[in-house]
């Protein structure tokens, strides 16, 4: 009985280190941002691996998404003989919810893991150590840029991610079940803001871009240093920051949507 | 691959992110850079608005001419008080003209239709609509013909 206390008590302190540790290694990474000289090179570098690389992922599940709202959308609608208004859903559902969450679930699949299995390699075979041996900071000349790409990385991804979604809408809607192009677009337009939706979804993919990245580039750097090692921290990366962008979503969506 | 070719490509995904931010902007929001000046303010006062909500659309024969500003309720009359901005170019709404709450389609959403009247006068910014005619409220009409007024 008293083992089992002492384990939950264990397991209790294990977390709240780690969560110590995670936030003593971001002020470490925000605070050490690389001269822009050195700096910007890598910072391409790696916008290059985490941006445009997600693109293909981003802009495929995008369109299909978005085809996939216009055909539920009609179905429901035309019941009610109000299937003018399928623009106007799917604008909405796109930029207030799905471009944000989605875009961050494929990021944390396709480029989050990746961050942490190049850290975490880097890390078994001691590439680390030696830049430290040599007076170089990893933090600031393998982390940092990292965590800024992924940061500004993400909410490109999104509203690309919704751009492509409302188009592919429109390739059902529009093109193929026939409702009019101006009701499409007429409707969308008298119901979607811009304050209060494009630029809140922007927010959210902002604040899931920067917890993907922090968690992918830590699980990197915080792990064990052998071949399991490295696959649980890819695993604990997409799950984390699954579950992160989805509490997330809830909570923002109630300051942001919620009237109270 | 060389640095150059890693910049201009991410270069291009920036411009990609921007545009799309814009397109959200402009095509889907329907935010239109056009200047503040270009609307002039005109009120209504409505016994019941229904379902009317601000930057709803104002139409006349069916062609989008304005969107409501605000709603807001007169303490005194105990009314509720429109204020709509009309675009500039449509100058000539005729003083006599009257402000109908309609709804499109049978859930669509409810917007003010300008009925025209055909004074020679027309409404200038601020003018006040003589007449109105308030939403439909369909419980209502049912309980009046069931009470037989």
């Amino acid at each position: 009985m008293m083992d089992r206390i002492a384990a939950l008590g264990r397991t209790g302190l294990d977390v709240i280190a780690s969560l110590g540790r995670a936030c003593q290694f971001l002020a470490g990474v925000v605070g050490g941002v690389p001269k822009p000289s050195v700096g910007f090179p890598l910072l391409v570098k790696q916008l290059y691996a985490v941006g445009v690389l997600s693109l293909a992922i981003v802009v495929v599940s995008g369109l299909f998404i978005g085809m996939v709202l216009g055909l539920q959308g009609y179905t429901i609608l035309s019941d009610f003989g109000s299937e003018a208004a399928i623009g106007q859903m799917i604008a909405l559902t796109l930029v207030r919810e799905l471009a944000p969450v989605v875009a961050a679930l494929l990021f944390a699949g396709r480029a989050g893991s990746a961050l942490t299995a190049e850290i975490g390699l880097m890390k078994a075979t001691e590439q680390l150590s030696s830049m430290e041996m040599m007076g170089v900071d990893p933090l600031r000349r393998v982390i940092a840029p990292r965590l800024w790409a992924g940061f500004i990385s993400l909410p490109i991804l999104a509203m690309i991610f919704a751009v492509v979604g409302v188009w592919g809408g429109m390739l059902v809607g529009v093109e193929w079940l026939g409702v009019y192009e101006g009701s499409y677009w007429g409707n969308m337009q008298a119901s979607v803001d811009f304050v209060d939706d494009v630029l809140n979804g922007l927010i959210k993919s902002v604040v899931f871009g920067f917890v993907c990245a922090w968690i992918a580039v830590y699980q990197g750097y915080d792990c064990v240093p052998t071949s399991a090692g490295i696959s649980s921290a890819t695993t604990k990366t997409v799950v984390y920051s699954s579950l992160a962008v989805l509490g997330l979503d809830f909570v923002l969506t109630a300051v942001m949507f919620g009237n109270f | 691959m060389a640095q150059r070719t890693t910049e201009i490509i991410v270069g291009l995904f920036i411009i990609a992110g921007l545009a799309a931010l814009l397109f959200l902007a402009l095509q889907v929001s329907g935010l239109s850079p056009k200047a503040a000046g270009a609307t002039y303010k005109l009120h209504a006062n409505f016994n019941d608005i229904g379902g009317l909500a601000p930057r709803g659309r104002i139409s006349m024969a069916g062609v989008t001419v304005g969107t409501i500003e605000s709603i807001t309720l007169d303490r005194e009359t105990f009314q509720a008080r429109v204020t709509m901005s009309i675009h500039k170019d449509v100058d000539n709404i005729p003083a006599d003209s009257a402000a109908v709450i309609r709804t499109s389609g049978i859930l669509g959403e409810q917007y003010i239709d300008i009925s025209i009247g055909g004074d020679l006068e027309s409404l200038k910014e601020g003018d006040t609509f003589y007449s109105t005619q308030s939403a439909m409220n369909l419980e209502r009409m049912i309980s009046n013909f069931a009470s037989g007024r």
